[in-house]
């Protein structure tokens, strides 16, 4: 085995201190990812878009700067990939929809555009749910991706090809998108640390928008270290992004090793309830006594209002969504019908061949919601709810640091099971939209296996603009157990 | 018939902003580019593309609701309209919906007892659309996205004028006070500054409101009172005829003068409006108010009333002077050179609006002074011309920029005010009518004008008619 394909299997932080001590180049290492993502993605499908010139590019143009003494730090040189959501100039990025396939950007994503400026190789664009709208991947307009623990059981979704990469040792670590669990759930299914920062802390500019007011960026990553130098990277103040918040980014890895000590978390008791897999529960529990023995102080709390989250959910994300995807009408790019005459009819053709099933789903759930004479009962409504779901956490957050739930109610299921019946697929987001809905810092973490061998996700859930909590107590539970070494055999 | 009905109108005006970038980028809105040469992925509406608020429109958009005497609301909310139309990239135009920027104000029209004050229900920011250019090759539509987001301000009024009159008064009072907040550039050519009407009618004395009709395409003074016209006659004949008003959007046609229908209100489009997630509700404290209104000039009205009250300027050419920014800095500065107030203002509104109107062009081009148009009314004053001659003169000045003495005196336009020389003239006048002398003489005084009629052409127009008509009388009844 080659320096390079071990450095692959490993962490950022050991491939940085690689390239910082000579032990290999960013060239080789890129080499070795791209040779990687050729032999093994054919089987999970995790790409849309392989960079190959791109990549080898960036990584020259970083052991050029390492040899001038000028790395640009951890991340220069390090071989990732980005969900195919961002805008990359000059390199296609399609949503996972045929109808913007073939569509080639004139700018970058601030988050990408972050990363490229800390030295990062992209290795391409990773497959997804189709605008980000699923939870198995398997809406995605180019086909599925496969959980590298299990082939024939979905990653998660909508990140689901971020998670399947990461996860399958193809790049170090990944960025996701997050609206309503879509890094945290498959971070989970994959035994990936996925992290969606508050609201507003990293910038959404070039991000393809899915619903604006819970769209929020992420990484993936393998351990809690990779993902807090990614995040501190990608955080911070965006003046094209009205919405991102300007407050300064906190180097996330001052205070990571500082443990769990004296602090408090909560049990939310909403979020144990029938329907969580008895597994996934036990691990979930596991992992409480981790903390106990830990020194924190363990506390039950509730959360009354999020029986009614994913209701909310599925009301505000789809009418932003029915605004957002409105620009994809034929006209100035991507997919427009070969067959339309006239206006209108290019109007439906296009959009009525450009979109999937899920996508033409939640654009009519959300125009509805927005219609004279019933947006008050759905929109407003929803968006009362929504901040009855906000008081929910701003109670409990005066009480403790974080909150401590599973991730997604069960482990990796198999693909095909649950995409003929939406309503079950929504519910593999229950445990991950109420903080999207309050705007609130959420993290996953591996917890445990099942007897199967799957992996089992935990989250975290923390004040606003506190991903520095989150990920402190993640990395103390991370130095005690083993599960975030362990690697899929694909 | 028609007389028994009333119409009521509500205008809708949308103003460019004249700021140099566009609302939500930093593209260029200066107006005649090549085509799409100003655009960006935000305002071309490209996936992920965001919308930054420009901090110039908020501060024009609080000038004028401060000069309308708006109510700057300290917190509005910016609201998408959701439609499909190939000129509106997102999908949909960011305006505001239910929290507007400002609210209540007025406009005043008309002057003294007829003076009215019209509400204006609310000022509101946002995005223009895009240009469609159709039949640019058989079939094929072409768009031109330079003018998409360029800021607008929408000025709605409450349905309270009552004529088309009213309307043009409001709409170019409206026009005025904008130009001179230096916020829009008034060009209703360009499309800068664009009208829509609302209007119904109903049998004069009845209080309810009946259906009405939103008209488009009024691009200039003329089309809005036509316009106006034209849908008050064909709605109070509709009711006539015993037929139903309904509620639509119409379209004036200036070629063929008439107004027809575009949509009706069932084939209306479903804007499904909702506070727009990508922007923060727009908070203006009261500082920045204060800041605004610091910076507002004095205002067209408040000038005219100045000048009827200070320089003595009839309250209707006072409104007129005041209208316009340049017009009335041109008045100020004759004013310094010429007093009286009232006689420089008719001059103004009568001969120097007439001038610029005829020749097209502006003050800044006048090859004459201030002082030059004061000396030429000094003239006059001091009875050297006559009023008539004036006028020649001043086309003279307007044409070659020379000295009103020098015309004068190169024209031989100076009256004859010598008392001799008039005598000479009346003699020979009289001398040569005698049967008219003795019909004066007989107490038919009103001959008299025949005499000065008569002297006038003898002397080519140049006597002084106060002078002829005082010899005339004497030597007649002496």
């Amino acid at each position: 085995m080659s320096i390079e394909t071990e450095l692959l299997a490993g962490t950022i932080e050991g491939a940085a201190a690689a390239l910082a001590g000579g032990a290999t180049t960013s060239a080789k290492l890129t080499q070795a990812a791209l040779e990687r993502v050729a032999a093994v993605d054919p089987k999970l499908h995790a790409f849309l878009t392989i960079d190959e010139a791109g990549a080898r590019g960036q990584a020259q143009a970083s052991d050029a700067r390492r040899a001038a003494g000028q790395s640009l730090g951890v991340l220069d040189g390090i071989p990732i990939a980005l969900k195919d959501i961002f805008c990359t100039k000059g390199l296609a990025t399609t949503c996972a929809s045929k109808i913007l396939e073939g569509w080639v950007p004139p700018y970058d994503a601030t988050a990408w555009a972050k990363l490229e400026g800390a030295g990062a190789v992209n290795l391409g664009k990773l497959n997804m749910d189709e605008f980000a709208m699923g939870s198995s991947n398997e809406n995605s307009a180019f086909g599925p991706v496969r959980n590298p623990w299990d082939l024939t059981r979905a990653p998660g979704g909508s990140s689901g090809g971020s998670a399947a990469a990461v996860s399958a040792r193809l790049a170090f670590g990944a960025l996701g998108t997050d609206t309503g669990g879509s890094i945290r759930q498959p971070a989970a299914l994959t035994g990936l640390v996925g992290l969606k920062p508050t609201y507003g802390r990293v910038s959404r500019y070039g991000v393809i928008a899915f619903a604006s007011s819970l769209d929020q960026v992420g990484p993936l990553a393998r351990t809690v270290r990779d993902a807090a130098i990614l995040l501190r990277a990608i955080a911070g103040h965006d003046p094209a992004d009205s919405t991102s918040i300007p407050a300064p980014v906190p180097d996330y890895l001052a205070d990571l090793e500082a443990g769990a000590k004296g602090l408090k978390l909560g049990v939310p008791r909403e979020y144990f309830v029938e329907g969580v897999d008895p597994e996934v529960e036990r691990a979930v529990r596991a992992a409480i006594e981790v903390y106990r023995s830990l020194g924190a102080q363990i506390r039950e709390v509730s959360l009354p209002h999020t029986e009614f989250a994913t209701a909310t959910y599925y009301l505000v994300a789809p009418a932003e969504a029915s605004s957002n995807l409105a620009r994809y009408d034929g006209v100035r790019f991507g997919y427009r019908s070969p067959r339309a005459k006239g206006l209108l009819d290019m109007y439906r053709k296009t959009r009525a061949e450009g979109f999937g099933d899920e996508v033409k789903r939640r654009i009519m759930l959300g125009t509805y919601a927005l219609s004279a004479g019933y947006y008050d009962a759905y929109y407003l409504r929803a968006q009362r709810v929504r901040t009855l779901i906000q008081r929910d956490f701003e109670a409990v957050f005066r009480e403790v640091d974080a909150l401590v739930t599973p991730t997604s109610p069960t482990a990796a299921f198999r693909l095909g099971e649950k995409i003929d019946d939406p309503l079950q697929m929504y519910l593999a987001d229950v445990f991950t939209i109420p903080a999207s809905l309050a705007g609130l810092p959420g993290m996953s973490l591996p917890c445990g296996f099942t007897a199967s061998g799957l992996p089992i996700g935990m989250q975290l859930l923390g004040r606003v603009l506190d991903e520095a909590m989150l990920l402190r107590l993640a990395r103390a539970y991370e130095r005690e157990t083993p599960w975030h070494a362990r690697a899929p055999a694909v | 018939m028609q007389r028994s009905w009333e119409t009521i109108i509500g205008l809708e005006v949308h103003a460019q902003l004249a700021t140099k970038a566009k609302v939500w980028c930093g593209c260029s809105t200066e107006f005649g580019a090549p085509p799409n040469t100003q655009t960006c992925p935000v305002c071309l509406g490209l996936p992920g593309a965001l919308p930054v608020l420009n901090a110039q429109v908020v501060d024009f958009a609080i000038k004028a609701g401060l000069a309308l005497g708006c109510r700057v609301n300290e917190k509005s909310v910016f609201a998408r309209k959701n439609y499909f139309y190939p000129d509106l990239p997102k999908g949909y135009q960011i305006s505001q919906y239910d929290l507007p920027l400002c609210e209540w104000g007025t406009i005043e029209i008309g002057t003294g007892d007829e003076m009215r004050a019209v509400r204006v229900r609310r000022i509101h920011i946002e995005e223009d659309a895009a240009k469609n250019l159709h039949g640019v090759g058989e079939g094929v539509s072409v768009i031109d996205y330079n003018r998409g987001g360029t800021p607008l301000i929408e000025i709605v009024s409450e349905p309270d004028l009552r004529s088309s009159a009213e309307a043009m008064e409001y709409f170019k009072s409206l026009r005025s006070i904008l130009i001179y907040l230096g916020i829009n550039d008034g060009n209703m050519e360009e499309g800068s500054l664009r009208c829509d009407a609302n209007v119904s009618v109903r049998p004069r004395g009845e209080t309810d409101l009946r259906t009405r009709a939103e008209l488009k395409n009024l691009n200039s003074f003329k089309f809005l009172k036509d316009a106006i016209d034209y849908e008050a006659a064909r709605q109070a004949s509709a009711y006539e005829h015993g037929e139903a008003v309904v509620q639509e959007t119409r379209l004036w046609d200036s070629a063929k003068g008439e107004t027809r229908s575009l949509r009706t209100k069932e084939e209306a489009n479903d804007y499904r409006y909702f506070p727009d997630p990508d922007l923060l509700p727009l908070e203006v404290p009261e500082a920045r108010v204060a800041k605004v209104r610091e910076t507002l000039p004095e205002l067209p009205r408040a000038k005219a009333k100045r000048y009827a009250q200070e320089k003595g300027v009839a309250a209707a050419d006072a409104v007129i002077i005041a209208g316009d920014p340049a017009f009335a800095a041109y008045f100020e500065r004759c004013l310094e050179a010429y007093r009286d107030g009232k006689r420089l203002g008719k001059w103004f509104v009568g001969e120097l609006a007439r001038v610029l109107n005829e020749k097209v062009t502006s003050l800044a081009t006048l090859k004459f002074s201030p002082a030059d148009l004061a000396a030429l009314l000094k003239l006059v004053d001091a009875g050297t011309i006559s009023n008539s001659a004036a006028k020649d003169v001043f086309a003279e000045m307007v044409e070659t920029g020379e000295e009103p003495r020098k015309i004068v005196e190169r024209k031989g336009l100076a009256q004859v005010s010598d008392a001799s020389a008039v005598e000479a003239a009346v003699d020979q006048v009289l001398a040569a009518n005698p049967s008219e002398v003795e019909k004066y003489r007989a107490g038919k005084k009103n001959v008299i004008g025949f005499f000065v009629g008569q002297v006038m052409r003898a002397m080519k127009g140049r006597g002084n008619p106060g002078v002829v008509n005082d010899v005339l009388r004497r030597k007649l009844e002496g």
